[in-house]
């Protein structure tokens, strides 16, 4: 059910601050995620987690090593081409929702379209449909301050899907949200992760959200510690 | 796009509509004040050009005394002589070039009618007045030669002696007591106005120059000698004329200076337009200062505008905002506020002048050069003084950003 190789990390360091100060967030990372894979990424906390998806999601750059996105050296490529590139195929989900307040739903899921120059009538039944997909018909109109924590994480959802991207990052998705609404948005993910064809690179601290995933990537210190197939779920 | 980016910025101005109007102020003072100072400029302008010309175009004033200058007007050595009935008939029998010339003396005197009195401008003079200073009648007729030379008792009035007296009414044929005697009004002048000194030009009495020296002045002095030049002789020509006909007939050696003045009021017309202009020149500069100042206002909001959502432009550029579409955001937001700014202080500045317009009773003429200027002005300040802050937040580093707060 996995494709060819989507992103990879070569020797990749991560490195802050000079001389004695002087951290390295990564320290030769190696791995490969491949198309149409739901990856879970644990470890403690310091471990290089938001470091390694920050690089994926190419809006890092590696101190030194390769990181490729499909084939495409992203690591040493300028700002703005990033930028490109993450409108095109990434889209982000964060532990903190990150919509613009003040602003509705629907305006905060055509966003990324307003920046590829999608017309504005195609715009608003893209984000509809968007809306629709994680199951928020009827709140298209509604402010973030007006939803609860879990359908403001769908919104932030529909936002990173509704450009078709090839992948979806998401740093710690459920970190705010209780168990239900944690169960309920991991069937969502997986949901999209099947029907799209999604690639998710997710992080999380929570074994019973990674066993969504079908591969786990452990990192300690910067380095991968362990990666592994999930036992498929009943 | 760029639609989209004045929609956003103007939902974002909404949201702080205070410190939205706040750093507005200075855009807004500066731009009222520029509006208005040039609006009331080019309508003194206007007022003052329109006065010349209802004083008569092409007019020369002949006054005794020595003229301004070096040793000052009149001067102590001598006693003024006033102008007589001679020079005027020696000016009519031998100045060519003249359209009309006119005689008038003038005084303020209490005016009676019924129970309404007003202290008028009571002026004696001839029928060649009205022609020498352009002026017509709504209504009745000029005196006669006979009763210009009888010095009868009748007399012409202006638009506000017939307010006072008669309201909207017909003032001819009525009889008004101007100082002890009494005068039968037979016409009503065309109304002029008040002059940009705030002189109300229609406050006069017209009467006959030797009714009014008879019975007015108590004496045979005229005041001045009005000589409006015809179409083909331009004043500069026409005054030294006259000078040389009234040393004449005044008898003055060459050692000697003129006692009397000639006042060219085409000439004067020009040099009270270019003083109005050059103090419009100024209180423009002054004004210019102050959106300097709304422009500072405009960058420091726009840097605090920029401090506040860092985030949000950490969540646009992670969704993939180029750092010119951030740019352009702020940008667009900077010119929209102070483009608002600059309406609303148009706006102000033409009611300002609207007001001084009746107030001054001058004719209010804003100028659409002017606001279009004062628009396009108004604009570049907000993108000259927005464009760091934008740039600020432009180049801001997406990861910094999201993690800010
Ligand atoms: N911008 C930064 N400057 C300095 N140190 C940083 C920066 N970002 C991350 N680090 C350091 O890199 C290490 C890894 O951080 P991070 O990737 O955020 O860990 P995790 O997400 O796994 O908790 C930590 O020690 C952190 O302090
Ligand atoms: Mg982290």
């Amino acid at each position: 059910m996995s494709g060819p190789v989507l992103i990879s990390f070569d020797k990749v360091w991560k490195s802050y601050g000079q001389g004695e100060a002087r951290v390295h967030a990564l320290a030769g990372v190696d791995l490969a995620i491949r198309k149409g894979e739901f990856v879970a990424i644990m470890g403690p906390s310091g471990s290089g987690k938001s470091t390694a998806m920050n690089i994926i999601g190419c809006l890092d750059t590696p101190t030194s090593g390769t990181y490729s996105f499909e084939g495409i050296d992203a690591g040493r490529l300028d700002r703005n081409r990033r930028a490109l590139l993450r409108n095109l195929y990434v889209g982000f989900v964060f532990q903190g929702y990150n919509l613009l307040p003040r602003t509705t739903a629907a305006e905060n899921v055509e966003l990324p379209l307003i920046y590829r120059g999608v017309a504005r009538s195609e715009r608003r039944a893209l984000a509809m449909q968007a809306l629709a997909e994680v199951g928020l018909v009827g709140r298209e109109h509604h402010t973030p301050a007006e939803l609860s924590g879990g359908q403001q994480q769908r919104v932030a959802i529909a936002r990173a899907i509704v450009t078709r991207p090839t992948l979806l990052v998401a740093d710690e998705p459920t970190g705010n949200l209780d168990t239900a609404r944690t169960h309920e948005i991991m069937e969502l993910l997986t949901r999209l992760n099947a029907e799209l064809g999604l690639t998710i690179a997710m992080v999380t601290h929570e074994a019973d959200v990674a066993a969504y995933a079908e591969r786990t990537i452990r990192f300690l210190d910067g380095h991968v510690a362990s990666d592994s197939k999930n036992l498929e779920m009943a | 796009m760029i639609w989209e980016t004045v929609r956003l910025s103007l939902i974002s101005i909404r949201r702080n509509v205070l410190r939205s109007f706040l750093t507005l102020l200075g855009i807004v003072i500066g731009v009222a004040a520029v509006i208005a100072m040039l609006t009331i400029g080019s309508g003194t302008t206007e007022k003052v050009k329109a006065d010349i010309s209802k004083l008569g175009s092409n007019l020369l004033v002949v006054r005794s005394g020595r003229p301004a200058g070096p040793g000052g007007p009149g001067g102590l050595d001598q006693v003024v002589r006033p102008l007589a009935e001679k020079d005027l008939a020696a000016l009519v029998a031998h100045l060519s070039g003249a359209r009309a010339i006119s005689p008038a003396s003038q005084k303020q005197v209490r005016v009676i009618f019924g129970t309404e009195s007003l202290t008028s401008g009571v002026t004696g003079t001839d029928s060649a007045y009205l022609d020498a200073r352009d002026w017509k009648l709504v209504s009745g007729r000029p005196f006669s030669d006979s009763e210009t030379r009888s010095g009868a008792g009748v007399c012409l009035v202006g638009e506000t002696v017939r307010q006072q007296f008669f309201g909207a009414g017909d003032p001819e044929g009525e009889i008004v007591r101007v100082n002890r005697t009494s005068c039968k009004i037979i016409g009503l002048l065309e109304p002029k106005g008040y002059t940009g000194f705030g002189q109300d030009q229609d406050n006069v009495v017209l009467m006959p120059l030797a009714a009014y020296q008879r019975r007015i002045a108590g004496n045979r002095d005229i005041d001045s000698i009005y000589i409006a030049a015809d179409d083909r002789t331009p004043t500069t020509e026409l005054q030294p004329r006259v000078e040389d006909i009234l040393r004449d007939t005044r008898r003055i050696t060459p050692d000697r200076d003129d006692d009397f003045s000639i006042r060219d009021m085409t000439q004067i017309a020009d040099a009270m337009a270019s003083a109005t202009t050059t103090m419009t020149g100024m209180l423009g500069a002054v004004a210019g200062v102050s959106l300097l100042v709304g422009g500072i206002g405009i960058m420091n909001i726009m840097l605090v505008s920029v401090t506040e959502r860092t985030r949000e432009i950490g969540i646009r550029l992670a969704i993939g905002a180029h750092e010119k579409h951030i740019l352009i955001q702020f940008l667009v937001e900077a010119t929209v506020l102070s483009l608002l700014g600059g309406i609303i202080g148009i706006l102000i500045g033409l009611a300002l002048a609207a007001i001084a317009s009746v107030t001054l009773t001058i004719p209010f003429s804003p100028s659409p050069a002017v606001i279009l200027l004062a628009v396009g002005f108004s604009a570049l300040i907000g993108m000259v003084f927005g464009f760091f802050p934008a740039l600020r937040g432009a180049r801001l580093d997406p990861i910094d950003a999201l993690r800010h707060e």
